[in-house]
């Protein structure tokens, strides 16, 4: 152990991984603090239960940036992202809507609904992929802060607007609807039948407080459209042994590169002294001493936690105390001793390796949001589920399986009694709800983990358990994330920084935050 | 029945490429007997109502005011800025009753062109099926099947109804082969029927189960366009560059200005009076020549027998002009020819162009000479 590294990362999830991989890349001596025994942070798999392994929190990928897995050679790393084709929407009078890759059978199924949605959905994907085109330039840049006169921001505004202008008229308008409105009306300019309606605007609340009425969801939704895989934007897949496989490539590229990583090293504090950062000191007792320090925590535990209000400036506290988090979304894990039998679908068929929405119609998932606003889970909650084991048998002894469950919505903060006491009871309510649509499931249940927001904020630190670290509210998002002044990665204490999902471009597994935080520290280091 | 086992998909749908392991005794059906082809993907719209050519007539580049009972007119559509969206039939049934073709969904679109009409637009594609019967002896063999329906009167372009088997069956004198020929519009339920009696019947006059590998060698002779081949939806590209106007389809006499506002009318006269950038041609390739470039490497020239769907650069002394989006050799020509969209300032019948041809895995260019299509125009067509 060196008695001073250039560079330490605080936290070992996705974002802290790639940063410390693109930190050994730029020749720094480099290590990677992790809490838990395992690195990856909300993307890990484990095995929860005997023989079957689990994708605990983030289930599936699509956002993980392309230059990060070229350049960080992730494929060689172990990184394969297995296709996740199709989309099931199970409806309660036992029909469903299902969409795969065969795109004219998509069309001819979302005809039987509505005729005219079936010709809307060509248009409606070719304009979410000029949308992702457009954002894809952002997803690239360091925000640069309007507010400010500095050479680089004024440079970095001019190629923004360039790059905005050069939309053309059309796209920028679709691009600013997009920013502002609810994914429930943006969905209905385009279609009229509920399954559909309700399936694609549900992108718009995942990991957000906030119903598919609610104005600022067409953003979530572009947010979850903008990934591309092999170039093609709005895919989703499944990576290769859970999503513990993408942290465990970057891990591996990471030290293939030089970082050092520690597991089971959870940081106390960090050292500061005349507003420069030192170093960090365990909770062990050990200090380590670097150059910087870059935080992947949420700025909960990176500002007010670590560094301490004492070394912050007044109102930037009272920003970060302001940031909201609320966290709303759920994760069920189910092992099963069999395949689940749906009702529209019985038996065996393509549908079961891809994802099931459970979102018949827009007032269901409004319905879902009314109880959340008033303090309680949903009482028929909006579930994305995927079947692993269908995708990646290892996930699962032989004939059996693993069914992960993301459960939107479970408010943070109940209105009665706590999470410790409500856990089960969000178990029981979403196997009823499954259960509608999957007659055998009762049957088939092994065993079941239910993380409630509350055990996400325990095991992963993010608080109040948001997948985000944060809203993806238009308030908090580009030179805004997570607070003014904060959006560069840098902060004001001297060679710290922070990299995580609370930064730019935000959360999902993008990576982007990580790889911008890191290019930003190389290029000071250089001066 | 589809012994090759070969299908190609068609708007969702399976369609045989071949019934038979090779598609040439289907296409000299085409040319020489009657072939049988199911054109059933084919998506169908039934217009109704008071206002119902008034509808059909916004959306069209053609009149089809003077579209009149028993009229079919072939027309291209465009959208706000003249770009083709498609092209498709549009047989007037009854006063108030349009029934419209189309290569893709259009329902939508139909339906928001005729805002405040009083017309309605159902599709009926999955109710109607559709079978071209193709070929110079297409009339003899529908003429035996459905004497009474007044055939060998039916002009060009023209439909009529009849029974076959006590069913009804609409028949147009239409298709995409440039042959003589008719397809023939009935509820599906009658459709099984209809082609064994067809088959039956039609021994004697070389009835052959044609596939789309037979019709698009077929519909190149005829100088007949194909949607995602030769031309794009306006509605489906992603930059401009991929879009064209009929004008530069050569589909311009199927344009009128004349007719009242429709949608893309302005965007289309404007062009037509500052001149279309681009222009579609056939081009006739040198086949001495041709023969002279495979001789290089010492093989005989070879061509594919099929019909090609991937465009080549077409050239004029180096600089590319444009691209041969479909290219085929003709067994009733004898001619390699294909369909090119280039340059309208090089697009004169006569001009010596290049079109590349990879003869043993290198790029060539092969001399080839731009004509009018069609390159096939029988006088049974029309007569």
């Amino acid at each position: 152990m060196p008695d001073r590294y250039d560079a330490i990362v605080i936290g070992g999830g996705h974002n802290g991984l790639v940063t410390a991989a693109y930190l050994a890349r730029g020749g720094l001596r480099t290590l990677l603090l992790e809490r838990r025994p395992i690195v990856g942070g909300a993307s890990v798999s484990e095995e929860v239960f005997p023989g079957f392994r689990f994708s605990v929190f983030s289930y599936v990928v699509s956002l993980l940036r392309p230059e990060i897995i070229r350049e960080l050679k992730l494929p060689e790393h172990g990184l394969a992202i297995l296709p996740l084709e199709s989309t099931l929407t199970p409806l309660p009078d036992g029909d469903c809507l299902y969409r795969d890759a065969d795109h004219y059978r998509t069309l001819r199924d979302i005809a039987r609904f509505s005729p005219r949605d079936a010709e809307a959905y060509e248009d409606y994907g070719r304009t979410l992929y000029f949308m992702a085109k457009a954002v894809k330039y952002m997803l690239g840049i360091m925000p640069p802060d309007p507010t400010k006169l500095n050479p680089r921001d004024l440079i970095g505004m001019g190629g923004l607007g360039r790059h905005m202008l050069g939309l053309g008229e059309e796209k920028l308008q679709t691009l600013t609807k997009l920013m502002t409105m609810s994914s429930a009306d943006f969905v209905e300019e385009w279609f009229e039948s509920e399954p559909l309606k309700a399936t694609l605007s549900a992108s718009g609340i995942i990991g957000t407080f906030l119903g598919p009425r609610s104005p600022g969801t067409a953003y979530v939704l572009l947010h979850h459209y903008m990934g591309e895989i092999d170039g093609n934007f709005r895919a989703w897949g499944f990576a290769r042994g859970g999503t513990g496989g993408i942290s465990e490539a970057i891990a591996s590229s990471a030290c293939s590169l030089g970082a050092e990583i520690r597991t089971g090293a959870s940081v106390e504090r960090l050292i500061i002294k005349n507003g420069r950062i030192l170093g960090v000191a365990l909770q062990n007792g050990d200090e380590i001493l670097s150059r910087t320090v870059i935080s992947s925590l949420d700025p909960r535990h990176t500002f007010l936690r670590l560094a301490g209000e004492k070394h912050l400036p007044g109102e930037l506290v009272a920003s970060l105390k302001n940031y909201v988090y609320r966290g709303s979304s759920a994760k069920v894990n189910l092992a099963l001793d069999a395949a689940p039998d749906f009702a529209c679908r019985p038996g065996d068929g393509p549908h079961l390796r891809g994802a099931f929405s459970i979102s018949p119609d827009l007032d269901y998932l409004e319905r879902a949001y009314d109880d959340a606003k008033y303090g309680r889970f949903s009482r028929q909650p909006y579930m994305d589920v995927i079947l692993p084991s269908m995708i990646d048998p290892a996930m699962a002894p032989p004939g059996k399986h693993v069914m992960s469950c993301f459960i939107q919505y479970a408010p943070y903060h109940l209105a009665e009694g706590d999470w410790d006491g409500q856990r089960q009871a969000l178990g029981d309510t979403v196997i009823e709800t499954l259960s509608q649509y999957i007659p055998n499931l009762k049957d088939i249940i092994l065993h079941r983990q239910v993380l409630t927001p509350l055990d996400i904020e325990r095991t992963t630190g993010l608080t109040q358990g948001n997948i985000f670290q944060g809203e993806l509210s238009l308030s908090q998002l580009f030179f805004l994330r997570p607070a003014p002044g904060l959006a560069q990665y840098r902060t004001p204490i001297r060679n710290y920084y922070h990299c995580g999902s609370a930064t730019h471009p935000g959360g999902g597994i993008t990576g982007a935050p990580g790889r911008l935080a890191a290019l930003e520290i190389l290029r000071d280091l250089k001066k | 029945m589809c012994h090759s086992h070969e299908w190609r998909e068609w708007a969702g749908w399976l369609a045989a490429s071949t019934y038979e392991h090779s598609h040439e005794r289907e296409y000299y059906a085409i040319r020489n007997g009657v072939a049988l082809i199911d054109v059933s993907p084919l998506f169908k719209y039934e217009v109704r109502g008071p206002d119902a050519v008034r509808l059909v007539n916004r959306v069209m580049t053609r009149d089809i005011g003077k579209c009149q009972v028993g009229r079919v007119m072939y027309t291209p559509w465009c959208d706000d800025d003249g770009k083709m969206i498609e092209d498709g039939t549009v047989a007037r049934l009854a006063d108030d009753h349009l029934r419209v073709t189309a290569a893709e969904r259009s329902l939508r679109w139909f339906e928001d062109c005729g805002y405040g009409l009083d017309a309605s637009v159902d599709e009926v594609t999955e109710e109607l099926a559709a079978l071209a019967v193709q070929g110079p002896n297409s009339r003899a063999l529908l003429q035996e099947l459905m004497p009474h329906a007044g055939l060998d009167k039916l002009s060009y372009f023209r439909l009529t109804k009849g029974k076959i088997d006590g069913f009804e069956v609409t028949v147009t004198r239409t298709g995409y082969t440039g042959d003589l020929g008719y397809e023939l519009w009935t509820p599906i339920a009658n459709a099984p029927q209809l082609w064994d009696s067809l088959m039956d019947k039609g021994n004697g006059y070389g009835a052959t189960p044609t596939g789309i590998v037979a019709l698009d060698i077929a519909r190149i002779e005829a100088g007949l366009l194909l949607i995602d081949v030769d031309f794009f939806s306006s509605h489906k590209t992603l930059i401009e560059a991929q879009k064209s106007s009929p004008l530069e389809l050569g589909l311009g006499w199927a344009v009128r200005f004349d007719k009242g506002d429709y949608v893309g009318r302005q965007a289309l006269l404007d062009e037509e009076e500052r001149g279309s950038e681009w222009a579609l041609m056939g081009v006739e390739v040198d086949w001495v020549h041709l023969e002279r470039l495979f001789d290089e490497v010492d093989l005989p020239p070879r061509v594919a027998g099929r019909a090609s769907r991937s465009a080549v650069p077409l050239y004029k002394e180096r600089e590319q002009i444009g691209q041969v989006t479909s290219h085929t050799f003709s067994p009733i020509l004898k001619k390699y020819i294909g369909l090119a969209s280039l340059r309208s300032l090089y697009a004169r019948p006569g001009n010596q162009v290049e079109m590349e041809v990879t003869i043993e895995y290198s790029r060539q260019r092969a001399r080839a000479t731009l004509v009018k299509p069609p390159f096939f125009d029988p006088r049974r067509k029309k007569e």
